[in-house]
């Protein structure tokens, strides 16, 4: 139910005084209503649901869940005993 | 996709889930506050991965779910109605009334349609003047924004012939109702990424202090939910209770202000009735009384309409994580997702629906 799906932004425009935008979901474009995301700008991934952006995807904060990742193998292989990296 | 496909790495799964079993010294039950995730955790076999002191539990995430079953009963009146086109999101067709459900008001003439979004019901009420156009808003915080958007648009575009079913429900209270109940054995919270890239974080705040349990915002992903499944169980080794966020790249500690502040303008926190939960103080959204106008129970006269839930169905003790779907007696033999007996089994992301789908009958 609460299901939102991130998408590329690729145009924005108006719509009754809506700020509305096109977002690209794997070659699917849908129109969505960007009211809750005056800062995503084209080229920005958002997070869709029913029709509303209600997020900016942060790159940044993206990406760190695979650091932590790094960080949890060596962990790993330090208690296992291998002392080996990666 | 992008954001999709990165979360769904199999090795990188396995790595979490090694993490999981290295710091977990103790039994644990986590519950996840989300169809969404209890779909994911069902789909992709993530229980299965976790050692076995780790247990995830599914709490009361699914909004088709909980929404009682007098609200269907109110919507089938309404829908039933000449001249009415009813519209909902398509996972509340078949979810069943007392007596029907809304596929069988259709089938029997009622214009009752699929939407995708509230705004394409402000759409048809624009399109269709000389009908009554009803939209049933059902949903969390996720959901709320959008429907806040289309009453307030509706407003603003003059559309006397919209109105809307409101069953919106809150997370937060859930959780205390949950925590509150005497058979509770829940250590921990994964609270929903969505719901809380709304509200923000600290709403959940005074939970994890007053209960001494950790909430961690987690995304819907695989990779997003075995690490916060591990953030959780590092918390509660650490006898730690504090409010984390797995889903930073969506939820803002501070949540969506310009979507919170839509809801607010529109709706007022009310008492919701939960389908097998029963009444819970402050935790659902109602109109403001400068939007009663849009309000579809006053203006179909279905308020008055009340029902009892079915006695076989034990859908309060699955959505409190009281019981695992398969331990229902009905479950598979008279309750299956083409002639369900409760909300559960209906919704795609109901636990009862998903334990069938994905052949877990233990």
């Amino acid at each position: 139910m609460c299901l939102g799906i991130p998408g590329k932004l690729v145009e924005t425009y108006a719509q009754d005084d809506l700020p509305m935008g096109r977002v690209e979901f794997g070659g699917v474009r849908k129109e969505v209503c960007l009211a809750y995301t005056p800062e995503a700008a084209v080229g920005d991934y958002v997070i869709v649901h029913v029709g509303f952006a209600i997020s900016r995807v942060d790159e940044a904060e993206a990406r760190e869940i695979f650091s932590y990742l790094r960080q949890i193998g060596e962990a790993g292989a330090e208690q296992e005993g291998g002392g080996g990296r990666g | 996709m992008k954001y999709i496909d990165e979360y769904r790495d199999a090795a990188a799964a396995r790595k979490l889930a090694a993490a999981i079993a290295r710091t977990a010294t103790r039994p644990w039950n986590l519950m996840e506050v989300c169809g969404g995730q209890t779909h994911a955790i069902l789909r992709f076999g993530l229980d299965e991965l976790l050692p076995p002191q780790v247990a995830l539990i599914h709490g009361p995430g699914c909004p088709v779910c909980v929404t009682p079953i007098e609200m269907l009963d109110r919507a089938v009146a309404i829908a039933a109605r000449p001249g009415v086109i009813f519209c909902s999101f398509g996972d509340m067709f078949r979810v069943p009334g007392s007596t029907k459900d809304l596929l069988s008001v259709k089938a029997e003439g009622g214009d009752v349609r699929i939407v995708y979004s509230p705004m394409d019901a402000v759409a048809l009420a624009r399109s269709n003047p000389d009908r009554q156009v009803v939209f049933f808003a059902i949903g969390f915080e996720t959901t709320a924004p959008a429907n806040a958007m289309a009453v307030a648009q509706a407003a603003k575009l003059g559309l006397a012939n919209f109105s809307v079913l409101v069953s919106l429900v809150l997370v937060p209270p859930a959780i205390v109702a949950v925590l509150q109940s005497p058979a509770s054995r829940i250590h921990g919270f994964l609270a929903a990424g969505h719901v809380a890239t709304i509200t923000g974080l600290d709403p959940y705040r005074p939970i994890a202090e007053k209960y001494h349990v950790p909430i961690v915002a987690t995304g819907f992903e695989p990779l997003d939910i075995l690490q916060g499944v591990l953030l959780c169980v590092r918390q509660l080794e650490a006898g730690r209770a504090e409010v984390e966020n797995q889903y930073a790249r969506s939820v803002r500690p501070e949540g969506n202000r310009p979507a919170m502040r839509q809801i607010e303008e529109v709706f007022r926190v009310v008492p919701r009735k939960w389908r097998g939960i029963g009444e819970i103080p402050a935790s659902g959204l109602g109109l403001r009384k400068e939007y009663a106008a849009f309000d579809a129970e006053t203006r179909f006269a279905v308020g008055q309409i009340v029902a009892d839930e079915p006695a076989e169905c034990i859908a309060g003790a699955v959505l409190q994580g009281h019981k695992k779907p398969s331990e229902c007696p009905a479950f598979g033999v008279r309750c299956t997702p083409d002639r369900p007996l409760g909300a559960p089994m209906v919704s795609a992301e109901g636990a009862c629906a998903a334990y069938f789908r994905y052949r877990r009958r233990q």
